[in-house]
């Protein structure tokens, strides 16, 4: 096999899966249990400052 | 500055003067030593700058009203790169507004300088890279101080971005009208000016990174989530997209490293994740941050936003092969194209419905708020060209719209209605604040900029769909003998008022901005305009009132 061979084929596997899980990890990484009010509190952080560096 | 100081830093403007006339003289083409020759120019002014006990920088600070004394935050950067964006955005119209005109009335054609091959370049790249590039740095610089409670780490590098920002701005669009290109898809500058911006973006990285990790705030918002996913893909685009070799070190021409069909793909990965990664992440940093602030409501679900972010991320990459349907490019990578396109459809209409739905409860607002108002037509719009983009990748589609007007209209929706203005809802939210005013100088201006723009895209959209259309259905129309019913110069003629309109719509657009520059200089100026504010609260006393106890009713006794 040459080097494109090797590569795609570990592209298609390995690279394929590994990406696949990354993401769907990601993806639900914020719908952990007990990181609502982290959710909550983030969201609401741009609000804490009002005066805008005058 | 003490006098050693001035006298060091006269010695190396005068040595990069000299440096620069050398290279002007040793050029192998005319326009590498015109370049060459501003670059002197340039370093004969900062000589003259530098000596003269004149304070440039303190008159010009006056001119602009830049508040006196220290601001909280370093925003100093932030002012000047919104200044940027109004005047790059005025270049940026009216050369738009020129090449429609070309196209209508070819006589505009002004041989070689202003022909419509040289200023179109410089009208996508002051549109996306000057306007929208001065937009991104100026809320991105605005955006991480507030949300990490912190001032812009590397300060003095956070102003070479932004003046090496302008010098590649200048450097690009000159070269464009002197004939400097390597053909390449918003990406014509060549490689010395490629090599500039790669340093001016590392800078960009390096303040971007050292401002979030010097942060007060526990976690990253996430509008800088955004910021980020555009500032480092934005830099692997550049660098492998430009991979070329030089003729000569004195020299303007370079040829890529990849060739044929690789040479095509690796432009159009690099021109659609440009659209991916400039045009869409950065610019929904902005919508993350200005339209909960506007709304001042937080954003409807920051988990969705969450997954908005990574499946960005994940499939705009891919999306590329899309601009390559029908091509020598191998049939699995132009459906990979294809269908990732479809796929990204979800997480942009995610972004969209989280966007719009920050306003749940707080709908009023569009009718009494013209900022918010910009902000929702250009969530609209968003949607509305992601829904329209993927549906145009698909083969079936695309056969007929590819190489028609099709696509400009479908960019320009994109363009025009997304990223100006959330631009300009963006920038009318900072301008008072940037300059300590309590108000823009007139709220009613802001409602004709919009109605202005959003005419001006309903022109300019619809009849390049008539355009397209016409275009795609003429071209491959056959007779009953098997011959093509049309030549190319009949499809010209038939689309020639649709040109027209485009251009009108142009107008009205350039228009409705010329409304906020003069509505900028006079906040600037500290006036304030005197007129109705924008709804009244509306109360009837007569009906506005407790009605009596009703009287029990009572039987008549039989």
């Amino acid at each position: 096999m040459n080097d494109y061979e090797t590569l795609r084929q570990l592209a298609d596997t390995v690279g394929l899966t590994a990406m696949a899980v990354l993401f769907v990890v990601l993806c639900f990484w914020p719908f952990r249990p007990g990181s609502r009010n982290l959710n909550n509190e983030v969201a609401n952080s741009i609000f804490e400052d009002q005066d805008d560096g005058e | 500055m003490q006098a050693e100081t001035a006298l060091t830093r006269i010695g190396l403007w005068f040595l990069l003067m000299l440096a620069s006339i050398g290279v002007m003289l040793g050029a192998k083409d005319t326009p590498f030593a015109i370049q060459a020759g501003m670059i002197a120019v340039l370093a004969l002014v900062m000589v003259f700058i530098t000596a003269s006990r004149f304070d440039p920088a303190g008159s010009a600070r006056g001119f602009f009203r830049m508040p006196e004394g220290k601001s909280r935050y370093d925003d100093d950067p932030v002012r000047w790169a919104t200044i940027a964006t109004m005047f790059w955005g005025l270049a940026g119209f009216l050369a738009g507004l020129f090449i429609a005109l070309q196209l209508a009335f070819p006589v505009f054609n002004f041989e070689p300088y202003l022909n419509f091959g040289r200023v179109r370049p410089l009208h996508t790249s002051a549109v996306i890279f000057a306007f929208g590039g001065n937009a991104l740095i100026a809320t991105s610089f605005y955006v991480v101080q507030r949300t990490c409670r912190t001032t812009l780490a590397f300060p003095a590098l956070a102003r070479f971005v932004f003046w090496g920002y302008q010098l590649f701005i200048v450097l690009a669009a000159s070269g464009y009208l002197l004939g400097i290109t390597q053909s390449r898809e918003y990406a014509e500058p060549e490689w010395y000016v490629d090599l500039w911006l790669t340093v001016v973006w590392v800078s960009y990285l390096i303040v971007f990174v050292g401002t979030l990790l010097r942060r007060h705030e526990p976690h990253i918002y996430v509008a800088n989530w955004f910021y980020l996913g555009f500032i480092v893909t934005v830099a692997m685009l550049h660098l492998v997209n430009n991979l070329a070799v030089p003729v000569s070190f004195l020299g303007s021409r370079s040829y890529s490293l990849f060739g044929g069909v690789q040479d095509a793909l690796t432009q159009w990965w690099y021109g659609h994740n440009a659209v991916g990664f400039f045009l869409t992440a950065g610019f929904l940093g902005m919508m993350y941050y200005f339209v909960p602030k506007q709304a001042e409501r937080p954003i409807y679900s920051y988990r969705l936003s969450i997954i908005h972010f990574w499946s960005l991320i994940f499939l705009y990459i891919w999306a590329g092969p899309h601009h390559l349907l029908y091509t020598a490019l191998p049939d699995w990578a132009q459906t990979l194209g294809m269908v990732f396109s479809i796929m990204l459809w979800m997480p942009s209409w995610g972004g969209m419905i989280n966007g719009l739905m920050t306003l749940n409860g707080a709908w009023d607002k569009v009718r009494t708020d013209p900022i918010i108002r910009m902000m929702v037509i250009a969530l609209a719009f968003y949607g509305m060209s992601t829904f329209e983009g993927p549906m145009l990748s698909i083969k079936f589609f695309n056969s007929l719209s590819h190489y028609t007007d099709w696509t400009i209209g479908h960019v320009h929706s994109g363009a025009l209605g997304w990223n100006g203005m959330i631009t300009f809802a963006c920038m009318y939210y900072m301008i008072p604040r940037l300059w300590n005013r309590t108000r823009m100088y007139s709220l009613r201006m802001i409602n004709w900029h919009f109605w202005l723009a959003t005419l001006g895209i309903v022109f300019y959209a619809s009849s390049l769909w008539v355009a397209g259309l016409t275009q795609g259905l003429m071209w491959r129309e056959y007779g009953a003998d098997g011959y093509l019913v049309n030549s190319f110069a009949d499809t010209v003629a038939a689309i020639h008022p649709m040109y027209i309109m485009r251009a009108f719509g142009g107008l009205l657009y350039l228009a409705g901005f010329v409304v906020m520059l003069w509505n900028f200089a006079q906040t600037l100026a500290g006036k304030l305009r005197a007129e109705a504010p924008m709804t009244e609260t509306p109360i009837n006393p007569a009906a506005d009132h407790p009605l009596p106890a009703r009287e029990p009713v009572v039987a008549p006794a039989q």
